[in-house]
């Protein structure tokens, strides 16, 4: 069973090393709950990723308390999102109060140049390494391409694109029963 | 009395915006800056290019901010203000917080069940494509520079390659590997 100190930590270093929002997390809590702790197959992660997105509220925060519940009910969700928010919120109180020092530092200006290609690249990368786990095939890789599409394209909204791949779903299970 | 107003204006930002932190910012602008005018257009704008910067999710970030300044702005001492940003960061996640948990126990009982499956099976699916299209939205000259032959276009693409290439192999630390693309872009533009 997962330690609460664990759970504590690893949520810790995935909230303090996310820069640029909530999917810049996934690289990161793939590492940790898949390949460092094995804490969930990389299909339940996906599944987390999933179900996540469609609920309200700050994704990174959901998987937190999805992931925490998992391993050890509700006491395990309050560490895990206690852990995951515990460093941004110490960080903005204290750019709150020291703010224009930050903001018009150069040093930090040429550190996110070097940063956003970065996170982007660190985005892609689960595209192709989770590919498996979620049985992308030639026969099926239209609906991941068109969920692309849709959204970066389109401006759909993946609150969206998730309800209606549960629907599509929802309807082939009936088909197949 | 402005604490129960942070409080509540912030569990109702939490339970009523879906799609990941920048949706909730178009919320919150309109709640802080419109509605209850707890800090100006410009403040909010700081508030904005912070939360870019700094660690964490951006709606956590948001809410952290706006709870601080509209404390402060509205003549109370600094302590009150921090009291008011950690109001602000609960309410915004309690109500998503236990959809969540309310969710995640049926799911972990049901979760063998064929329909079910199939429908996790879908789901997998479309959360490729929802990755792909978080990265190809970030595809911008914001994040690499413009595009051509200059210094910043030429390392931006030898970091992005790099980092594609060494998170594909899953061999190095995805905070191994932002902490040195942080200490590239120092060095190369310190020159």
């Amino acid at each position: 069973m997962a330690k609460y100190c664990d759970i504590f930590w690893s949520f810790f270093r995935v909230g303090t090393f996310t820069i640029g929002g909530g999917y810049a997390m996934i690289p990161l809590m793939q590492r940790e709950f898949v390949d460092k702790h094995h804490w969930m197959s990389e299909e339940e992660f996906l599944d987390q990723v999933a179900l996540s997105q469609a609920m309200p509220g700050v994704f990174a925060v959901n998987m937190a308390s999805m992931t925490g519940f998992r391993l050890r009910g509700g006491r395990g969700a309050a560490v895990a999102v206690a852990g995951n928010i515990l460093m941004p919120v110490l960080f903005i109180l204290l750019l709150a109060v020291f703010f224009r020092a930050f903001r018009d530092n150069v040093i930090v200006e040429r550190i996110f140049l070097g940063l956003r290609p970065a996170v982007v690249a660190l985005i892609a990368a689960p595209v192709f390494t989770m590919a498996k786990s979620a049985k992308v095939s030639w026969r099926n890789v239209w609906i991941p391409l068109l969920c692309a599409l849709l959204i970066w394209l389109m401006g759909v909204s993946p609150v969206l694109i998730v309800l209606a791949a549960a629907l599509l779903g929802y309807l082939c299970s009936k088909i197949e029963n | 009395m402005i604490f129960f107003q942070l409080f509540y204006t912030f569990l109702l930002i939490g339970a009523f915006t879906f799609g990941g932190g920048y949706s909730m910012v178009a919320l919150i602008q309109n709640e802080v800056v419109v509605r209850h005018q707890w800090m100006t257009a410009a403040e909010f704008t700081d508030l904005l290019a912070v939360s870019q910067m700094t660690p964490g999710p951006v709606g956590i970030n948001t809410a952290t901010y706006a709870g601080y300044t509209a404390v402060l702005n509205a003549g109370y001492p600094q302590w009150a203000a921090v009291c008011g940003s950690l109001i602000a960061s609960l309410a915004v996640i309690v109500i998503p917080v236990t959809l969540v948990l309310l969710l995640s126990r049926w799911l972990l009982k049901h979760k063998d069940h064929p329909r079910v499956a199939t429908v996790l099976r879908f789901l997998r699916l479309a959360v490729i494509g929802l990755i792909a299209a978080a990265a190809l939205g970030l595809m911008t000259t914001e994040s690499f520079g413009v595009p051509g032959l200059n210094l910043r276009f030429g390392v931006s693409l030898l970091i992005f390659v790099a980092v594609f290439l060494l998170s594909l192999r899953r061999k190095a630390s995805p905070i191994v590997l932002i902490l040195a693309s942080g200490l590239v872009g120092l060095l190369v533009y310190s020159l």
